[in-house]
């Protein structure tokens, strides 16, 4: 839309500016260095995974590489060791997998279930529970931390891919049912009136009414979530145990073991690998991803 | 039928939110050590917090970390939204490449800067091989200024939500506003400070809000990039809270500095709430 009405006011604006105005070449000049230093880490880390050792204790960080090798991510995806595994980081990619695909699906249904009770049914106290639920997004996680160890323990999920899956369940609540309840409010109440009237009960709306109209606000809570529970490392740390840490935990414990002699290469590679499911989401979807950080972040 | 749909959020709110807040705070007088014990000390946790010198030194990096991610943030997430509303070309380009960092974890983010940072082999080398032998800059490996070397990591991860929420914020401004402007005669850079900036009121307080927040969290970012070092140099309360409570075993001592954060937390956010509610209510 921005872009058509900047088309729009081009063609009604002033006499045309020249292409190398004064203001282009700091303009454009200045974004472009901006641009990349913002794009040098990448950079830095992949040009880092595809060399050998030798080349990196010689050279330059910045440089390209001489002899591209492969060698660093075959070595970090599958042999880097942790403690006494060395299985690589498959295995937390692995866990991530299925610590990621539970909590999302779990967190998602919760959260739209409560941001259209809230939105459509408004029974009684429920904008209490609504206030303390966005009051505690901001209370800092440490202090939830102990006792939700006791909570977990008094089910038995203390330790357990279960218990994790809650964990972010909880704490992803606040965020996905605002931005549900946001969505369904938004939503013209006459078709919820008329669904009433033709004696739909609550999971009836809900199901064959709210789900089918919501897809969009379903892909955004989807990257939002996948994004968060990917790159969450605290929970993970706190209550799971070594064998199902997630990828974040492990990628850690890889590079920042003092043990052996460090190999920069297989680091740079296995950071790399970590950070690519959350990448390919964010360059894929674009402007949804925006879309939801923006909804998570202004009324967060 | 709602509200046992809503169950679950009824139990998050009470018993993890609430429940769990006060349960901690209530803790926090006990001299509790590996498990949780309902034996009152009074404040004594309080008065070893603030005679720990981890601590102070991890309030004090907070404080700096603070105060320099905060201005920073808005000054550059700012300036680089007003570049980009200049209807410039390849606008979505820059925007992508400046917020792909946010997609980024924290492990992610203190890795890399950890190797860019390196003095062996990054910056300092490169500078160094230039001719400059003289050149330091070691941020990760220097007590003094390991700190900034955290805050450029959380800079580059940052600063490209705020450029974006800027840059809504700008977008929602009456384009009349500036015909207007610019029919007076009135210089843009007079524009942006004394009418764009007081307009973007909300957006800068949400801002404030959502770093200032962030800030209090702050714990992937040095456990990944300095492990708290060297020495305590670069340690924050984040990581002082979940290293008394699960690697000291020194749980009541965590639940002082965890109430401490708490408080601070409740500084910021209390007359934020108080600001929103008041501002409605006269709507």
């Amino acid at each position: 839309m921005t872009e058509a009405t900047a088309v729009f006011e081009g063609a009604h604006g002033p006499k045309p500016r020249r292409t190398f105005s004064r203001r282009n070449i700091f303009l454009y000049g200045t974004l472009i260095m901006v641009a990349l230093y913002y794009m040098l880490p990448l950079y830095v880390m992949i040009v880092t995974s595809l060399k050998g050792m030798p080349e990196i204790r010689l050279g330059n960080i910045f440089a390209p590489p001489v002899e591209i090798t492969f060698q660093p991510w075959v070595k970090a995806w599958a042999e880097a060791c942790t403690g006494l595994n060395c299985d690589g980081l498959s295995r937390g990619f692995w866990n991530s997998v299925r610590i990621t695909v539970p909590s999302v699906i779990v967190s998602i249904a919760i959260a739209s279930v409560n941001g259209y009770a809230l939105a459509n049914w408004r029974f009684k106290g429920a904008n209490v529970f609504f206030t303390i639920l966005i009051f505690g997004a901001f209370i800092p996680y440490q202090v939830m931390l102990y006792p939700i160890v006791i909570l977990l323990r008094e089910i038995g999920l203390y330790g357990s891919l279960w218990g994790l899956v809650i964990v972010h369940s909880i704490f992803g609540m606040p965020i996905l049912t605002l931005l549900f309840r946001n969505y369904f409010t938004s939503l013209p109440e006459e078709l919820f009136k008329a669904a009433r009237v033709d004696g739909a009960g609550f999971w009836g709306i809900y199901f064959q009414i709210m789900l089918p109209m919501s897809l969009p606000i379903f892909v955004v809570a989807m990257i939002l979530q996948v994004t968060g529970i990917w790159n969450d490392f605290l929970f993970g740390v706190v209550y799971t145990k070594p064998d199902i840490y997630p990828m974040t935990v492990q990628l850690n414990n890889i590079v920042n073991s003092v043990q052996g002699v460090k190999e920069y290469n297989v680091n740079m590679a296995a950071t790399i690998l970590t950070g690519l499911v959350p990448l390919v989401i964010y360059f894929v979807s674009g402007r949804l991803f925006v879309r939801g950080i923006a909804a998570g972040a202004v009324k967060g | 039928m709602a509200k046992i749909a809503a169950i679950p959020m009824i139990l998050t709110a009470l018993c993890v939110f609430v429940g769990g807040t006060l349960w901690t705070v209530v803790y926090s007088f006990t001299s509790s050590r590996l498990l949780p014990k309902a034996n009152w000390v009074g404040l004594d946790q309080y008065e070893r917090l603030w005679n720990t010198n981890r601590w102070i030194v991890s309030i004090e990096n907070l404080m700096i970390y603070g105060i320099c991610s905060l201005i920073f943030s808005l000054v550059i997430g700012f300036v680089l939204a007003a570049l980009l509303d200049q209807k410039i070309r390849f606008e979505n380009t820059f925007r992508t490449i400046i917020l792909y960092p946010f997609a980024l974890s924290f492990i992610v983010t203190g890795l890399v800067w950890q190797w860019i940072l390196n003095p062996d082999f990054g910056v300092q080398n490169i500078v160094r091989s230039l001719g400059w032998a003289s050149f330091e800059f070691d941020p990760l490996y220097n007590q003094d200024i390991v700190i900034y070397g955290i805050l450029i990591a959380g800079l580059w991860q940052g600063t490209g939500l705020i450029m974006v929420l800027m840059l809504a914020g700008l977008r929602g401004i009456d384009q009349e506003i500036w015909k207007a402007a610019r029919v007076d005669g009135i210089p843009t850079w007079k524009t942006y400070i004394f009418i764009v900036i007081p307009m973007m009121r909300p957006v800068f307080v949400t801002t404030l809000v959502l770093i200032a927040s962030g800030i209090v969290r702050v714990f992937d970012l040095v456990v990944a990039q300095t492990s708290g070092g060297p020495g305590i140099a670069s340690e924050v309360p984040a990581k002082y809270v979940y290293d008394t409570m699960f690697l000291r075993q020194n749980l009541g001592q965590g639940f002082a500095a965890s109430t401490m954060m708490l408080l601070a937390v409740a500084i910021v956010i209390i007359p934020w709430a108080y600001l929103e509610f008041g501002s409605r209510k006269r709507d």
